[in-house]
């Protein structure tokens, strides 16, 4: 029940409510940014992946910590990990 | 998908899984395994759903924890949402799963069958335009969750507050997830290693409520995300520390979750709630501090207060029913003399059986098959 899902913020729907549409694995849905707006208007967030939960956004994925985390196993041989 | 196919990667899960192997062996041998506990509901379902449990070694296993918001959720709450069902010009919501969840009399889907207002809803934003378009209903949000679930139902009341919508009320059962862990650490019987912090109550929450763990009881802690790498490499996190003989709070899960976490999530809990006095939870008792109830600013919306009769009925369990075992992490699921025959996914007696996060009902549906196939 706490699962968060990936979704790619699509456009704004209601700027003044920071809802948005997002698309998740092809489900689309309305959802509430505010909690990951920052400074800028909700605008800026279209074409960022964010972390959905039951219809709230928490958190904006970082691109390069995820290809940072995937790169510590396909580079490395066996026994030079430290 | 973008960040779940990578994240599934079979030949990095082949990688990690010999490390995993070279990692453990490398630890001190002792005659039990070394347990694992992953905290998290999410977490248990992955674990089961792909497996990960049979790619550990011998020598180190997964400990299901109390990190399942339907699985602690007590008769009690399910009792009153069901009653509250029953008024008339009322609709209830909630998650899918918390209407599956039986009471003393039934679950809410028993409610609604025999018709009492029952809607099931994606979130509670959804609850909240349900009151809108029906103005002369009282449309009740049964909330459950941690703080991942917490900031939803609070920018809702938020927003209830500013428009004046007078129909709208919350059943709220929130809970925290320190308490649970200290109540589970400070168990002598219970010996767990280590533990696969919840990734997603830490982006909400940040790192702050581990921070206990390894500072008072010396264990390791890793925030995970969910994914087999995810997992896998929390794991070897783990091993790595107790391998060092060390312990502190890491984070795996730095795609999406920080030290911080998110502060205006925060920021609207501690708007709209406060930290009950003390809160029940089903195989641990009442736990003081560990859930969050209406701030007084928004007790108008408490749905509590539409209950006429507010004291809790004793719950009549089945004292073979071993849930609070399995919650606590004493018992594995098959163990109960429930399991599978009395108690299925279909037919529930406990709510570790409802949720497809629950440790039971995770263990029917992927373990059962293999054991029916074998047959
Ligand atoms: S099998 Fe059913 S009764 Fe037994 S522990 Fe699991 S959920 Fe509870």
């Amino acid at each position: 029940m706490c699962l968060a899902v990936p979704a790619l913020v699509i456009s704004v729907t209601d700027p003044s409510r920071a809802l948005a549409l997002s698309d998740s694995g092809g489900i689309r849905r309305e959802i509430d940014l505010s909690c990951v707006l920052g400074e800028g208007p909700p605008e800026m967030l279209v074409g960022r992946w964010v972390l959905v939960h039951v219809g709230v956004a928490l958190a904006l994925i970082s691109d390069e910590e995820a290809r940072a985390s995937l790169a510590l196993w396909a580079e490395l041989d066996d026994g030079e990990r430290q | 998908m973008k960040y779940v196919d990578e994240f599934r990667d079979p030949q990095v899960v082949q990688r990690m899984v010999c490390e995993i192997a070279a990692t453990a062996a490398r630890l001190p041998p002792r005659s039990q395994p070394w347990q694992l506990m992953e905290v998290c509901g999410g977490h248990t379902h992955a674990i089961f759903r792909f497996g990960l449990d049979r790619l550990l070694p011998d020598c180190v296993e997964f400990v299901h924890g109390p990190g399942c918001p339907v699985c602690v959720l007590p008769e009690s709450v399910i009792d009153q949402a069901v009653a509250l069902s029953q008024r008339p010009d009322t609709l209830l919501c909630s998650y899918g799963d918390a209407v599956r969840v039986p009471g003393t009399g039934g679950s809410l889907l028993d409610a609604r069958a025999d018709g009492a207002g029952v809607e099931v809803v994606y979130g509670p934003r959804d609850a909240l335009e349900l009151a809108r378009r029906r103005p002369a209903s009282d449309v009740v949000f049964l909330a459950i969750g941690f703080e991942t679930t917490a900031p939803a139902t609070a920018l809702a009341l938020q927003t209830a507050r500013r428009e004046g919508l007078r129909n709208f009320r919350v059943l709220c059962h929130l809970v925290l997830i320190e308490p649970p862990l200290r109540a589970l650490l400070s168990d002598p019987e219970l010996r767990i290693d280590g533990f696969l912090g919840p990734g997603h109550v830490s982006l909400v929450t940040g790192t702050r409520p581990f921070d206990f763990i390894p500072a008072e009881y010396r264990r390791p802690v890793v925030i995970s995300g969910f994914e087999p790498v995810d997992l896998l490499q929390s794991v070897w996190m783990l091993l790595r520390q107790l391998e060092q003989d060390e312990a502190r709070v890491e984070l795996q899960y730095r795609r999406a979750a920080s030290t911080a976490g998110n502060r205006t999530a925060r920021a609207a809990i501690d708007e709209v709630f406060e930290p009950a006095p003390a809160t029940e939870w089903r195989g641990l008792g009442a736990l003081p501090h560990s859930g969050l109830r209406l701030a007084p600013e928004y007790r108008a919306f408490d749905a509590a207060e539409l209950l006429t009769c507010t004291a809790p009925v004793p719950a009549e369990t089945d004292p073979r029913c071993g849930c609070a075992k399995v919650l606590s992490g004493h018992m594995k699921p098959p163990v109960c003399p429930l399991f599978g025959r009395e108690c299925t996914p279909a037919s529930p007696r406990g709510p570790l059986m409802v949720s497809s996060e629950g440790a039971c009902a995770a263990w029917y549906q992927y373990r059962q098959e293999t054991a029916d196939a074998r047959r």
